[in-house]
């Protein structure tokens, strides 16, 4: 399994009830269910992993995120996870405070865009950049809303949320994220998971 | 419609109060059965038959000769698996195929009820098919599954009987009737009730059957039933045994031909009042209403997990009005998965073979029966 979703797994605690919001082919949620006794709900755009969700006897619904949080009512849920599609919404401020709505709290992983490989792409060639994690040229990408970990944790002033924990993955280490190392971090780690609060 | 000696029969001794206001008892309720219930009677299905269905699910229906018409999704290995579960499917009060119906003789009058039948409802049929369970002591099913009318008795069933059954699956189906829906229906009863062989309902007592009227209502009905794209594709502007228009009204195009032999066939195996008090039942049907304007509340009081399919190119029951009721299931936080598979076949989908939609539909019903 992904380092992303082993670090996601220890942050939910025990039989909590989740919701995986773009859960792909339910591998995350499958865990969930294994290794925590979670009652685990998904959300997928696509029919083929729907598909394949519910023959794992996962419980899922084909949709949208941004068009169906929506008929999920307040605190529904103890963890909404959207793992790295922020950047893919039109508008991921209504995301992130519809999924703080639907979650007592959420963890979102993003994609940074602040890792020193991207900068010195874009530095050197001069041309969009194309890297492991994001394999699209700028006109086919979905991630039409790109962010670094310090603009997340920017964001997350602006828009008034409250970042509980926040963790860099390099390669496959894990480590914590904090104001004096923010700089570093920001260069250093392909992914930032942040677990949050209203 | 003759009774046809293969048809099994139970008997409703309980008296079942009818939402017209009106108490039938001592009433037949015909039905069919596949598969062996286990020794647990955990294993058991009921599944419920839209407008035109009846009991014969799959196999060779005994009174049409044809194969029954859910046989691409139940049978031995397939997506209800016979080999594993117990199906049971029973013809609806109002239907023609055995079950309490217009076509049968009122014992006080001694004549056949014709339109004198009471008007059933979807609920009606739901309350009579539940006297199954204890017929079988089947005190859970492991599901109630149907499709279009079949999804809203489903619906009603789980509404009515909330700890009767584990899963739920509702397929190609509303909670209400749109208005649209209702239109078409009345389209069919007044082809019925304006063929002067219909005789106000009371054609069977003259002898003389309303096939005209009967075959225009299935004709409309079928164009619902499938997409624009598929009939294009399937007939286009294709012409009928000819090189070239005839300049006159016969059957010129392949699609007016396909139309006609659909309206043909289905009078041999229909009877005409009850296409009118089954159209009727569905039109009636509003599950939101019933709840005071709050589906959610329809299922408050069951555990069940829920599976909702539709269908992209099914206009007459479109996605968004089954994703209404998945909305109003994951409102109180209820267990519902969803998706809606893709196919060209229109609501017709649901009986046919669309290979995604079988495979999904298996794939819900074995894992959940594994994790039960």
């Amino acid at each position: 399994m992904k380092t992303e979703y082993k670090i996601i797994v220890d942050l939910i605690e025990e039989k909590t009830r989740v919701l995986d919001v773009g859960c792909d082919d339910g591998t995350l949620m499958e865990s969930l269910k294994k290794d925590k006794n979670v009652d685990a709900r998904g959300i997928e755009i696509s029919k083929d992993k729907v598909q394949t969700c519910v023959s794992k006897g996962l419980t899922v619904i084909e949709g949208n995120a941004e068009l169906d949080l929506k008929q999920f009512p307040n605190d529904s849920f103890d963890y909404v996870v959207l793992g790295q599609t922020l950047q893919a919404f039109v508008n991921p401020e209504i995301v992130i405070k519809e999924l703080l709505r639907v979650g007592k709290k959420a963890i979102i992983t993003i994609p940074n865009f602040g890792h020193w490989k991207v900068r010195l792409n874009l530095l050197i060639k001069g041309t969009m950049p194309i890297t492991e994690s994001l394999p699209n040229d700028w006109y086919n990408t979905p991630n039409i809303h790109m962010c670094t970990i310090k603009d997340f944790v920017k964001f997350s002033k602006i828009i008034n949320f409250k970042i509980f924990k926040s963790l860099a993955l390099t390669k496959k280490n894990i480590s914590n994220i904090d104001n004096s190392n923010l700089f570093y971090k920001n260069l250093f780690a392909e992914l930032g998971i942040f677990l949050i609060e209203k | 419609m003759n009774i046809k000696e293969n048809i099994k029969t139970l008997v409703i001794k309980k008296p079942l109060k009818l939402d017209c206001g009106k108490t039938i008892n001592n009433f037949p309720l015909a039905y069919e059965t596949y598969g062996s219930l286990n020794k647990n009677k955990d294993n058991a299905i009921l599944v419920f038959h839209a407008l035109t269905g009846d009991q014969f699910v799959t196999g060779i229906n005994p009174v049409t000769k044809k194969d029954g018409w859910w046989s691409y999704a139940v049978g031995p290995n397939k997506s209800i698996d016979t080999n594993k579960y117990f199906v049971i499917c029973a013809n609806v009060i109002g239907g023609c195929m055995g079950s309490f119906g217009p076509s049968h003789k009122n014992p006080d009058t001694n004549k056949i009820y014709g339109t004198d039948f009471p008007v059933i409802t979807i609920n009606d049929m739901v309350n009579a098919q539940v006297n199954l369970l204890d017929h079988f002591e089947i005190k859970k099913l492991f599901s109630v599954v149907g499709g279009s009318m079949g999804g809203m008795q489903v619906l009603q069933f789980i509404s009515n009987y909330p700890d009767k059954a584990n899963t739920v699956v509702p397929i190609a189906c509303t909670s209400n009737h749109s208005a649209q829906n209702i239109a078409f229906n009345e389209l069919g009863r007044q082809a019925i009730a304006s063929d002067h062989n219909w005789s106000d309902g009371k054609y069977l007592s003259n002898n003389t059957l309303p096939d005209k009227g009967l075959s225009v209502a299935r004709m409309a009905a079928h164009i619902t039933y499938l997409s624009k794209k598929g009939l294009q594709e399937k007939f286009g502007r294709k012409l009928q045994e000819r090189d070239a228009l005839k300049f006159g009204f016969d059957a010129d195009f392949q699609i007016e031909s396909y139309l006609r032999y659909q309206g043909s066939v289905f009078v041999d195996r229909f009877d005409a009042n009850s296409y009118l008090y089954i159209t009727r039942a569905m039109d009636y049907f509003d599950l939101v209403k019933q709840f005071d304007g709050n589906l959610s509340n329809a299922f408050k009081k069951t555990k069940a997990k829920f599976f909702v399919i539709s269908f992209t190119s099914d206009w007459l029951y479109p996605t968004q009005e089954n994703k209404d009721i998945v909305i109003a299931l994951n409102a109180i936080g209820a267990d519902v998965g969803f998706v809606e598979i893709k196919s060209d076949k229109g609501h017709d989908s649901f009986l046919l073979d669309v290979p995604d939609f079988l495979k999904t539909l298996k794939n819900f019903l074995d894992k959940s029966y594994s994790e039960r």
